[in-house]
């Protein structure tokens, strides 16, 4: 089957492309078949230009106000007009939030079917396939599908970028009547949990995570959370590091204790948490247990330092365990830093 | 602003998230080695969700829970008898797969029927819960689904709070990037949220829940529809990954050596 290909983006708050929409253009483009643009934002001229050179045959945009913002109900509407005007059979698109929360919707508006989290896309021929994982990272399938139209959503890092120059586009606009019923929400605004400090760093080099280890009790019998919570905001502050928490410490936080006061369940990485995306990893003081370590599918390196050798790390969960107290490590890591 | 909202959770059981599972390739496409045979709990999300439905509930007189669920009903019976303690609930269970392997829009289907088989739901205080991901197919595509299905498209996913202003309007924080919180407020129900972790506890068990709940949930189980839930796609294959890595366990090495070595790595290009 012949297949119609359309790349959805959706443009940033200056009305550029975020880098992973790049990185699922990068994947639109590796498949054969007809190409076609869709972009969904306040103003989308400047972004189709800046992928004008893509070789797509058209360039489909659902511009103005209402698109500007991430809400269902006004993306939906976008999404199915631009997916119906380009007879697409194949939708691909970047996860990121905003399209996860409303495309499977319009797969269902569309009666075709969404797959999320791909990591993956093989084109033989005739046939696609793509790789994602089930059960949170335990296990990676490879499926194609015989129903169209196909969305798939990308995840990060996955492919390498789009590159190419700027080029002009006749950019084709697609009206889409904005009724009442389609603007019943009102998006207000962003906000960090806790706003001193940032502490989720997606594009930093190295993930650091903080195992409820750092609030038990150590050596000389007595906790030692404030000294925890320097080492570790200090850490943070000279690494450029992004924080991962186990479940564990970010519950202790939860139930009031006082322990690391940046600390919230966004940090929170595992089965019940995120999946990050970093070349490296740092543990300390977390156990390794698989629940956790799942959330670790997409990290390249890991290094863990724990006092106990028989943690879930030194099970073929990390390529270094340092057996040692991470309280000292730590401290002797940030002066070495600092001195740098 | 009193509302008596009508809280419908959905929710399937996922394996204890301890267990090892190994996938095996059967007639009808990839399943878990002994998945009957492993313990089984209330799909952690959902679970949030429930528990965040429970307490909305609480705080809005004449509120009250539903949890519709696709599970095979002898796993679904043992997961409500916890779950059954801890929050007052009326079940709707529908019998099919638990599986991950199955189709995200045929779940929903099944899970829209059992929701308009509800007597007396009113979209006016209509609120659809559920968790944002499953811990099986972890697909977010759900909970989309069932919202078009009941014409609901005020949706919300990776939802961490809520909360309800004086006159009646919705205010939602969901995760976006960069562990942030998108603000929104949409003017009041039917909405559909995902939730993600939310900000309760596991509430304890309370055997007088439990006693009062147990009354209608047997007679829900017994009562469950056989929904008809395909596979899909087509599998081409299902592997365990060869993560298994060969780690070096550096032992009684001075600190200043170990900070040493995590330096020069943590600073190489
Ligand atoms: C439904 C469900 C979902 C779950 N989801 C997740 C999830 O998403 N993410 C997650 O993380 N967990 C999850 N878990 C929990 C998981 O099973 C573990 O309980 C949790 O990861 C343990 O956290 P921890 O390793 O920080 O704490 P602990 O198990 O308490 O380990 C603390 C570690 O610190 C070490 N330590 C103490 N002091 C020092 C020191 N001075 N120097 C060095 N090391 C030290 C100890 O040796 C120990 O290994 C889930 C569990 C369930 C049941």
């Amino acid at each position: 089957m012949a297949e119609t290909i359309l790349f959805l983006g959706h443009t940033e708050a200056a009305g550029e492309l975020s880098r992973i929409t790049l990185e699922a253009l990068g994947a639109a483009k590796s498949l054969a078949g007809e190409r076609v643009v869709g972009l969904v934002g306040r103003e989308t001229l400047h972004a189709a230009e800046s992928i004008g050179s893509c070789g797509a045959s058209r360039f489909l945009a659902v511009t103005g106000e209402p698109f500007s913002v991430s809400r269902y109900a006004t993306d939906c509407a976008a999404a199915e007009a631009i997916c119906r005007a380009a007879g697409a059979t194949i939708v691909i698109a970047p996860h990121t939030s905003r399209w996860a929360r409303s495309l499977p919707g319009v797969a269902q508006r569309l009666g075709g079917r969404a797959d999320t989290h791909i990591t993956g896309i093989t084109s033989n021929g005739s046939s696609l396939q793509v790789a994602r994982w089930f059960y949170r990272q335990r296990m990676e399938a490879l499926l194609g599908r015989a129903q169209r139209p196909w969305i798939l959503l990308l995840e990060s890092g996955c492919r390498a970028a789009w590159q190419g120059d700027t080029a002009p586009v006749t950019l084709e606009n697609i009206e889409v009547e904005i009724t009442p019923a389609l603007v019943r929400t009102t998006v207000t605004g962003k906000q960090a949990p806790r706003s001193e400090l940032q502490t989720i760093r997606p594009d930093a080099a190295l993930l650091f995570v903080a195992g409820a280890g750092w609030t038990k009790k150590q050596k000389d019998g007595a906790m030692h959370v404030g000294q925890a919570a320097e080492l570790i905001s200090r850490f943070l502050e000279v690494s450029q590091a992004s924080l991962g928490s186990s479940k564990s410490l970010v519950d202790l936080s939860g139930e009031g204790h006082a322990v690391l006061p940046f600390l919230s369940h966004l940090n929170q990485v595992g089965q019940t948490g995120s999946t990050p995306r970093h070349p490296k990893g740092l543990a300390t003081c977390c156990h390794g247990e698989e629940p956790h370590v799942v959330g670790w599918r997409f990290i390249q390196e890991r290094r863990a330092v724990n006092l106990d050798p028989n943690c879930g790390w030194a099970r073929g969960k990390a390529d270094v365990l340092y057996v040692a107290d991470a309280f000292e490590v730590m401290a002797r890591v940030n002066a070495l830093l600092e001195e740098r | 602003m009193n509302i008596p909202y009508q809280i419908v959770v959905c929710g399937g059981v996922v394996p204890d998230p301890l267990q090892t599972l190994e996938p095996i390739a059967t007639a009808n496409g990839p399943a878990l080695k002994n998945e009957l045979l492993l313990p089984h709990v209330l799909d952690p999300w959902s679970a949030h969700a429930l528990y965040e439905a429970a307490h909305l509930a609480r705080r809005s007189a004449g509120s009250k829970v539903w949890l519709v669920s696709v599970a095979p009903k002898t796993k679904l019976q043992q997961v409500m008898m916890t779950i059954g303690q801890r929050v007052p609930l009326e079940l709707v269970a529908i019998e099919g797969p638990a599986s991950g392997f199955t189709d995200a829009a045929d779940v929903a289907a099944a899970l829209a029927a059992g929701i308009e088989g509800i007597a007396g739901l009113d979209q006016s205080r209509l609120l659809l819960f559920g968790g944002w991901e499953s811990a099986s197919r972890a697909a977010g595509a759900t909970m989309q689904m069932v919202g078009e299905r009941l014409g609901i498209i005020d949706q919300f996913q990776g939802v961490d709070e809520l909360s309800v202003a004086d006159d009646g309007a919705l205010r939602i924080l969901e995760r976006i990037e960069g562990g942030q919180h998108q603000v929104s407020v949409c003017s009041g129900p039917p909405v559909l949220l995902g939730w993600a972790t939310g900000n309760l506890p596991e509430p304890p068990n309370h055997p007088q829940i439990g006693m009062q709940n147990m009354r209608a949930i047997m007679p829900a189980l017994q009562k469950a529809r056989t929904a008809q839930i395909s596979g899909g796609a087509r599998f081409e294959s299902v592997t365990l990954p060869k993560q298994q890595r060969a780690t070096r366990i550096v032992k009684d090495k001075p600190v200043e050596e170990i900070a040493r070595e995590i330096v020069t790595w943590v600073t190489a290009e």
